[in-house]
């Protein structure tokens, strides 16, 4: 008698085996989130992922869903256009750092700012898996990148901090040791309506963790079990990212505020009365 | 006729492009003609200056700017200076009588003064300078019917001002009306 | 199928291009809208903003043109028509998903009120000069549809058509305009709705299990999905599969690029929209589209008045290039006189097909438009 895995409904099978390294954390994140869709009770017809480009840009890919592999940066204005025009879909941007924050930073501050309903998922590995290593507005001082060979000089993103202050309604980080919590935020996020972040700090074994002397994944996943801290509720301005020290987790942000489609129709029908027409949808 | 080329002249704030444009409309939707307008966006129009170039013709107009000024209207000393050179010898010329002085002198032209500062004065409003402008230009220059420009003033307003814009169409239609005859005195 | 009423402004209208073209969108059931405010190109995106919550149709003013591109493919994969408006610098942030939409099959519209370049160039002057960027601007190979309206009526008229040609083709298709037709106002009349002709999309019956988003049917073109319908579908834009699945192979390459340009090539005649005045034994044919086709005209009527036979051949389908009119006409003429304002573009087009006709350019660097003169002397020195 075979066992169905409870995952494989989510997953686009035919597509395995698929490109990650061993050792990669993205294939974990992709696991916690089919179990939150599960938990969630969103039905698969009525999610939508979308990617950018990069290695956890390939996850829209892998998805059952309907899925759609866009441009580099530009999984957030592409989804903007997909919910402005499908709102009855539950659209999650799925994508990298340097994908959501270098290139795409501009639309990431904005769709936060507008509080578009959607959840975006970011893969933190601090570094450019797909291009071979490079530096991203993530990657900590002093850590070595194929075009920071000396190690970074340049202050990184603090994700969590960034999110909050342009107005995203929920904000989560783990890493990837944190797989009950992922999964936990992720359920959550897709239930919240606004814009909900979560970051989720990942080894890539191959061009980061081996090239900053952490080891292998396993390393790495004990390095992130020493030096999590979950203090749910932090101040985000307080959790910067380092090389070494503290990895401050948990659920920070989850607040209310009216999202864009919603103020659209409250404000078009107080300002047009009668004369406004809801889009169809 | 063919063709007629118009440029209305003055400075921003005016209403300048807008009675272009019911000139414009007027002969195009009410008049039965062809009508092309331009605003102008080239470095003249910078500043506070601004200018429309309208054609209106009887057949399918083709080349887009004004190049043979046959009717200038000018609502400022600014577009005095700068347009008046380039009017036809016998073309039409409309000053507005108190923003413009005459210096230097008025290139041989049919030249008709519009009070329009004093007569949007009497109606209370200086806003409607411009449709008193439309209606006298609209006058003296016999290129569209009163009723076309009427209907053209009364699709081009705002609608909680169209009493007021109606009499000051009307006023400065009149006034031309009265330039007009005394002209030809 | 006809247009909805609730977006056809039906009557006679003064107009100016920009506010053609966007009640030409409105009247095509175009219902999404993302822009970002550019220099001649921004009256369209106004009206827009003023007309759509009265029509059922959601604007967004994005953050930039990159971001506005591509928020159109996401409104059109979530079931709605829609557009993109913008000049020049804006035109070139949107390469990269005119490309996008052309891999991805994405029917969608980008309005270019064309201006001065390059770069900040003259902003609110015209200019035809990014003709061969719309035909070749995104990487790799590709085919698009161009029109090129020639006056408010035309930015109306085949802003409507490119939204029916891109859902017929699914394609990007290009209203190239530029500022002069732009900004300039005219008598628009707008028909009533049922007779304006809408192409609606066509949306699969397969069941679920059985769709294959990239497979070609009626055309070579596939027909579409929305999210949220239980398809599962998915899309990338890297070379792919009929099942819309990544294929890096040297085979999926060829396979796809082929029907990605075939449905256009292969349709070119279908295409063709052209407006010929007396070509049939003229001496030269002035080829001309946009504003410069009426000034063209004026000067083919100054050399006509010299008792030449002069035709005209206007454009307003740009791409596709109807190469088999161009051809035709070069073996039948002495000289073909290409005006544009633009250092020389759509004439290489001209030079490519003349076939033993002198091919004669008339470039203008933008800013205005040709003094008509200019183009009547080029025609009599091209036929000397």
């Amino acid at each position: 008698m075979s066992v169905e895995n409870p995952v494989e409904r989510y997953l686009r099978t035919d597509r395995m085996p698929h490109i990650w390294c061993p050792g990669c954390g993205i294939g974990t994140t992709v696991n916690c989130f089919t179990r939150a869709i599960d938990e969630s009770g969103i039905p698969m017809d009525r999610l939508a992922v979308v990617s950018g480009i990069g290695c956890t840009g390939r996850v829209a890919g892998y998805m059952h869903v309907d899925s759609f592999h866009t441009t580099h940066g530009r999984a957030i204005p592409f989804a903007t256009g997909l919910k402005l025009a499908a709102p009855d879909v539950k659209v999650v941007v799925y994508s990298g750092d340097g994908d959501l924050f270098a290139i795409g930073g501009n639309h990431f501050i904005h769709a936060a700012r507008r509080n578009l309903d959607m959840t975006v998922i970011c893969v933190n590995n601090l570094t450019y898996g797909m291009t071979g290593g490079q530096l991203t507005p993530t990657t900590p001082e002093e850590a070595i990148a194929s075009t920071m060979p000396y190690g970074n000089f340049e202050h990184p993103f603090n994700l969590p901090y960034l999110a909050e202050s342009c107005g995203a309604v929920y904000v989560a980080r783990w890493t990837t040791y944190h797989v009950t919590q992922i999964k936990k935020s992720m359920k959550e996020a897709l239930l919240k309506k606004g814009f909900s972040f979560i970051e989720i700090i990942s080894p890539c074994p191959t061009l980061y963790g081996r090239r900053n002397r952490i080891g292998d994944s396993l390393d790495e996943m004990k390095t992130y079990k020493t030096r999590s801290q979950i203090k749910n509720g932090a101040d985000t301005k307080s959790v910067d990212l380092g090389m070494g020290g503290p990895i401050v987790v948990g659920k920070f942000v989850d607040r209310e505020r009216i999202t864009y489609q919603d103020a659209m129709e409250a404000f078009y029908t107080r300002k047009l009365g009668d004369r406004y027409a809801r889009a169809s949808h | 006729m063919a063709q007629t080329q118009i440029r209305i002249g003055g400075f921003g704030g005016q209403g300048v492009i807008l009675s272009g444009i019911i000139i414009g409309r007027a002969a195009a939707i009410h008049g039965g003609l062809h009508a092309t307008l331009i605003q102008s966006f080239g470095p003249e129009a910078r500043g506070s200056s601004s200018s429309a170039e309208l054609i209106v013709a009887d057949e399918p107009i083709l080349y887009p700017y004004v190049k043979d000024l046959d009717m200038l209207v000018v609502l400022s000393q600014d577009a005095y200076a700068r347009f008046t050179p380039a009017l036809k010898k016998g073309g039409l010329l409309v000053t507005e009588a108190d923003l413009v002085h005459l210096t230097p002198p008025v290139p041989a032209a049919e030249h008709f003064v519009v009070p329009a500062t004093r007569l949007a004065e009497e109606i209370g409003r200086k806003i409607v300078l411009n449709i008193i402008t439309v209606g006298f230009f609209g006058a003296v220059s016999r290129l569209v019917s009163a009723e076309a420009l009427e209907q053209a003033v009364k699709e081009s307003v705002p609608s909680g001002t169209l009493d007021l814009n109606l009499r000051a169409f009307r006023k400065g239609y009149e006034a031309g009306v009265e330039a007009l005859a005394k002209a030809k005195v | 199928m006809h247009a909805d009423p609730a977006g056809v402004l039906t009557g006679a209208h003064f107009l100016d291009g920009d506010h053609a073209a966007c009640e030409g969108a409105l009247a095509a059931e175009c219902r999404f809208v993302a822009g970002y405010p550019i220099t001649p190109s921004t009256e369209v995106v106004e009206r827009i903003a003023q007309r759509f919550p009265q029509v059922g149709g959601v604007f967004i003013q994005m953050e930039d043109e990159l971001a506005s591109s591509i928020a159109i493919a996401g409104a059109v994969w979530g079931g709605k028509r829609a557009m993109t408006v913008t000049s020049g610098p804006g035109f070139s942030l949107m390469m990269e998903h005119l490309g996008f939409a052309v891999m991805t099959e994405t029917p969608c519209v980008f309005i270019n009120v064309q201006r001065g370049g390059p770069s900040t160039g003259l902003p609110t002057l015209p200019a035809q000069a990014d003709m061969m960027q719309a035909r070749w601007g995104s990487h790799g190979d590709y085919e698009i549809i161009a029109v090129s309206p020639n006056s408010p009526q035309e930015c109306f008229d085949l802003t409507l058509k490119a939204f029916n040609l891109a859902e017929q083709y699914r394609v990007p298709a290009l209203v190239m305009m530029d500022e002069c037709v732009g900004h300039m106002m005219e008598r628009v009349v707008i028909p009533k709705p049922e007779e304006i002709e809408i192409y609606p999309r066509r949306f699969t019956t397969a069941p679920l299990d059985e769709y294959l988003p990239f497979a070609p049917e009626q055309n070579m073109v596939p027909t579409m999905v929305r999210a949220g319908q239980g398809y599962r579908f998915h899309m990338t834009g890297l070379t792919h599969n009929e099942k819309g699945y990544p294929d890096m192979t040297v085979s999926g390459q060829a396979r796809l690029l082929t029907r990605l340009t075939d449905k256009i090539k292969k349709n070119a005649t279908a295409l063709t929209d052209v407006v010929a005045d007396q070509v049939d034994g003229a001496e030269a044919v002035v080829i001309s589209y946009g504003i410069t086709s009426r000034v063209a005209m004026k000067a083919i009527q100054m050399v006509r008045a010299q008792g030449r036979r002069i035709g005209s051949l206007r454009l307003r389908t740009v791409w596709p290039f109807p190469e088999h009119v161009i051809r035709d006409l070069a073996s039948n003429v002495r000289a073909l006189v290409v005006p544009e304002l633009n250092l020389g573009q759509i004439v290489r087009e001209v030079e490519r097909l003349g076939c033993g006709a002198r091919v004669v350019g008339v470039p203008h660097a933008g800013g205005t438009v040709h003094d008509p003169a200019v183009i009547a002397q080029a025609i009599t020195e091209a036929l000397r």
